[in-house]
């Protein structure tokens, strides 16, 4: 019995840092954010990045289709068996936050499955910027938006926005494009955040996904700590 | 025994998965059943006598104390679909993981064990009420009003209803809701002299046939 392991039985109940067998679980990271702004992009780039070092899974949650799931089983950034596709009910919100039940189940089913896992991708279908995960199905959240969604969304701040582990500022490429003003993007999201960090990514350069990556390093380490 | 755990247990925001299911209503609003609050009303009177009552009758039972595991195979009996049967097993998984935290408990636990995959929906409930201080009838009454409120509230997104009309169907429905689950608590109560078959097995065969043909459409909003 674990100090921070509440209840005995078969099955490990929502946030439990221990399985039943009394291993400690994987570290579950969520990420959300408005549809399009790259989630399923960084979540193909965080597993070609970690793949080698770690045994990770995903879950995908999807509005209405397996699409996100499709496509990550299409790029074959990892084995089949390692991704999950949830259905939501069309309110993906729902799915990571008052009703996680069909998530932590998909979770627990991967860790019985595949045998230890390091870490776990949550993706969230995306609808709006007040989504955000419950603490009860991850450890951590990575909110994206991107550049293209309009430069004054950090400024507008809402939950994912303001709360978010990690705020992720996809597609800077495009800025140019669209005109987005990336150092005040950055000054918007600082004020809104505080001490958060924020993460301003491409995913058409070289760099990708890096920095994120080294991100999820660090939460892994103090997880396992 | 507290009212109020039923409150609890019965409100459509407890955290046991039910907000990705219809019911059967995603199907019967393709095929053109379901088209507006009267229509929506016929459904969930057909769904309320049929698995409704198999429903509550499960519940009120397992509530009783009779012994889940023969519950489950008699739920597995009345449920010719194979895609109702596995939806009714993830339905009672994610039910329990609900219920072992909101009300922990030792019986919750070893059918937990028994059935890690889960045992049907109605079966856990039963005991969830239990678990919770309510009886047979508390258990009834969860199962009758769920076999309705779950298609009511799908319709609405998708058929964009007015959230009013659905909610003046499902009041409409509460005389026949009450007699569902006194007829469910009648049934459950001659278990233990007349044994499981005192349980209805009314089905729903369009019901049956269309969850086989939703499982499959590649594009969805509910899972079932
Ligand atoms: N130009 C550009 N396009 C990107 C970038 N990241 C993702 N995309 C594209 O944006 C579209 C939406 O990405 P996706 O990951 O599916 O978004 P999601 O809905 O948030 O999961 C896809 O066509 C991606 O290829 C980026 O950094 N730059
Ligand atoms: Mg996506």
């Amino acid at each position: 019995m674990h100090l921070d392991h509440t209840h005995d039985g078969p099955t490990a109940v929502s946030a439990d840092a221990h399985r039943p067998d009394g291993r400690r679980r994987a570290l579950r990271i969520g990420l959300g954010g408005p549809v399009g702004s790259g989630k399923t992009a960084t979540v193909a780039g965080l597993c070609r990045a970690l793949r080698d070092e770690l045994s990770l899974a995903v879950v995908t949650n999807d509005i209405y289709t397996r699409e996100d799931a499709e496509f990550l089983l299409r790029e074959a950034v990892l084995p089949p068996e390692r991704i999950t596709a949830v259905e939501t009910g069309a309110c993906p919100h729902t799915a990571i936050r008052d009703d996680i039940s069909a998530n932590l189940e998909a979770v627990e089913d991967l860790e019985d499955e595949i045998g230890p896992l390091d870490l776990i991708l949550v993706e969230s279908g995306g609808d709006n910027l007040t989504a955000t995960f419950s603490k009860g199905l991850v450890d951590a959240q990575i909110f994206v938006i991107d550049v293209a969604g309009g430069d004054d969304i950090p400024r507008k701040g809402g939950p994912g926005v303001t709360t978010a582990d990690l705020l992720v500022v996809n597609k800077t490429d495009l800025a140019p494009y669209v005109g987005s003003d990336l150092a005040r993007m950055a000054a918007d999201a600082r004020a809104q955040r505080a001490e958060l960090p924020v993460v301003f990514q491409s995913l058409r350069t070289r760099a990708g996904v890096g920095e994120v990556a080294g991100w999820v390093r660090a939460q892994l380490a103090a997880w396992t700590a | 025994m507290s009212r109020a755990a039923l409150l609890v247990l019965a409100d459509g925001r407890f955290p046991a998965g039910g907000h990705a299911h219809s019911g059967g209503a995603e199907a019967a609003v393709r095929a053109g059943r379901i088209t507006g609050a009267a229509s929506l009303e016929d459904f969930c009177r057909g769904r309320l006598h049929t698995t409704g009552l198999v429903s509550a009758s499960l519940a009120a039972a397992a509530a009783l104390g009779a012994d889940p595991v023969t519950l489950d195979a008699a739920a597995d009996a009345r449920t010719p679909s194979s895609a109702l049967r596995a939806v009714a097993r993830r339905l009672g998984r994610q039910l329990m993981r609900a219920a072992r935290a909101t009300w922990p408990s030792g019986e919750l636990d070893s059918l937990a064990r028994e059935f890690p995959k889960g045992a049907h929906q109605p079966v856990v409930l039963g005991l969830v009420a239990r678990a919770a201080g309510l009886g047979a009838q508390d258990a009834a009454y969860c199962a009758a009003y769920e076999s309705v409120s779950g298609p009511a509230t799908a319709v609405v997104r998708l058929l964009s209803l007015d959230p009013f009309d659905a909610s003046a169907v499902l009041a409409r429905l509460a005389p026949e809701l009450d007699l569902v689950a006194d007829r469910a608590g009648e049934a459950a109560r001659r278990v233990p002299s007349d044994g499981i078959e005192a349980l209805p097995a009314v089905s729903a065969p369009l019901l049956e046939i269309t969850a086989e043909d939703h499982a499959t459409w590649p594009v969805r909003l509910f899972a079932s």
